[in-house]
């Protein structure tokens, strides 16, 4: 296994943040980097660990998301010919469980989470927000699944959920509204973001009829959207009941 | 050197929690649904290691060297009260932690192998990195304007939705003229760029600049900073995906 290549390559990717920090701290500020043998060090290790990071996406995370993808639309998995979209149910149910396990693990929401609690008072409380969270990632991915089976247009769905968010954005306690938008870029961390991506990938370049290039994206697209529409809910219901 | 130790022990726990979960659904599935052992075992169980290792490393990294400085440093640009230099900060801070945030530079890639066999791009390797290079540099532009829309929302006090359903509509009108294959890609690029680098930094500028301005409230003007930045991409991508 070679790993000095990708190791030297990595280093074009964290070189603008690096530079951009020295430029502004010693050219800008004109103050020195305190503990710098620390910070380098860090560096370092941000060097090391991104390299092996993204060996071990290449050799693990991608293989086993196109693996899944293929292992649950296999003929002999299924058992018959004629499919229809309710026949790769399997699918979905994967699909769903992926989506609620990493979101609940997700240290990021829960911080969002316990932000949420502070900034409403104490009312929206973290563990009921962060399993609404999870549920809705959950269905979002199934859905996501369910429309690279079928083959219907991502921005039919992706564009009815923007007009969803804004009706709930209406209704929505105004101070909770910014937190809420935030946690569709949260939830989908690093290590969830490969994975789906090969599942997509993989259903569509093995289902019958349809097109990686054009069916293949969109399941993360699903899981931002229904994670800010169930922070948005939720609160929503809470906001009801409390009345 | 305790202290260092324990931190990084504290961190490959994260590291390990963030992959648990796809381990236990995965193996889950193989053994009650599938009923056969995984094809390539060893080389997935090396690869997951790999992932373990690095992304402890990264986190470990990242706090004890990025983070600390680059948090303090906004704070610092914010104080020093120069309207431009916070400015050239937000688009660079946002542009510079795109880039080496891994989820996108991980499907940065997979787009690029996609477009190669649907035909868009040509089969060879530097029409490959290119593509994918360039998507990845779109992205990171429209993270660095974004984050520079976020501190004139927080300096302005502009409120959060009208932004956002303001970049619905234009994601909505670029759908409209993007060609079909750039649309999956786009829309997932917004969820993908606001990660593990990019969330805790940008967040401390716009929390920074919220308590540091009279009139705003940290714990409601600090955010959104995120919705816009995993917004604009989107539009920036299909862009991209007009002109190319």
């Amino acid at each position: 296994m070679n790993f000095i290549n990708p190791f030297i390559n990595m280093f074009g990717d964290i070189a603008p943040i690096i530079a951009m920090i020295f430029v502004f701290q010693l050219l800008i500020l004109k103050q020195k980097i305190p503990n710098i043998k620390v910070v380098l060090f860090g560096l370092l290790m941000v060097w090391v660990g991104l390299t092996f990071f993204m060996l071990g996406l290449e050799k693990a995370l991608f293989p086993l998301g196109r693996l899944m993808a293929e292992q649950l639309t296999s003929l002999d998995f299924l058992g018959k010919e004629e499919l229809f979209w309710f026949d790769y149910y399997w699918v979905y149910i994967f699909a769903a469980c992926i989506g609620f396990a990493t979101t609940i693990a997700e240290p990021s929401l829960l911080a969002v989470a316990i932000k949420a609690n502070q900034v409403s008072g104490g009312s929206v409380k973290p563990w009921p927000l962060r399993i609404a969270v999870a549920f809705g990632v959950a269905i979002g991915i199934a859905l996501g699944s369910y429309r690279i089976v079928a083959g219907i247009p991502l921005h039919y769905f992706i564009l009815t959920g923007y007009l969803i968010v804004i009706v709930q954005t209406y209704f929505a306690p105004k101070q909770i509204i910014a937190l809420a938008y935030d946690t569709g870029g949260v939830t989908t961390s690093t290590v969830t973001v490969p994975l789906v991506a090969a599942l997509g990938l993989g259903l569509a370049s093995t289902i019958e009829g349809r097109n990686p290039l054009i069916d293949g994206f969109g399941l993360i697209a699903f899981a931002s959207l229904f994670a800010i529409m169930s922070v948005l809910a939720y609160v929503q219901l809470k906001h009801l009941i409390n009345k | 050197m305790n202290e260092a130790l324990r931190r990084l022990a504290n961190n490959l726990l994260e590291s390990g929690k963030d992959l648990l979960p796809i381990v236990l659904v995965i193996t889950f599935f193989q053994i009650a649904v599938l009923q056969r052992p995984i094809p390539d075992f060893s080389s997935i169980a090396l690869g997951t290691f790999y992932i373990l290792i690095g992304l402890t490393l990264f986190i470990s990294g990242l706090r004890t060297g990025l983070f600390p400085i680059g948090e303090s440093l906004a704070h610092a640009l914010v104080k020093r009260g120069s309207l431009l230099w916070l400015l050239v900060f937000a688009f660079t801070l946002g542009f510079g932690t795109t880039i080496a945030e891994p989820a996108l530079i991980a499907i940065a890639r997979e787009a690029a192998d996609v477009a190669a066999i649907g035909g868009i791009i040509s089969h060879d390797q530097s029409a490959v990195d290119n593509y994918a290079s360039t998507l990845r540099i779109t992205v990171a532009i429209a993270v660095g304007l974004s984050v520079v829309l976020g501190v004139f929302r927080i300096l302005k006090g502009w409120s959060i939705q009208w932004l956002i359903i303001g970049g619905y509509l234009l994601v909505l009108l670029t759908t409209l003229i993007a060609p079909e294959w750039i649309i999956g890609i786009a829309y997932d690029s917004g969820g993908v760029t606001t990660s593990t680098i990019t969330v805790p930094l940008v967040t401390a500028l716009g929390v920074g600049l919220a308590s540091s301005i009279r009139g705003r409230n940290p714990l409601t003007d600090g955010f959104g900073m995120i919705a816009i930045c995993s917004l604009f991409p989107i539009i920036a991508v299909m862009i991209f995906g007009i002109l190319l």
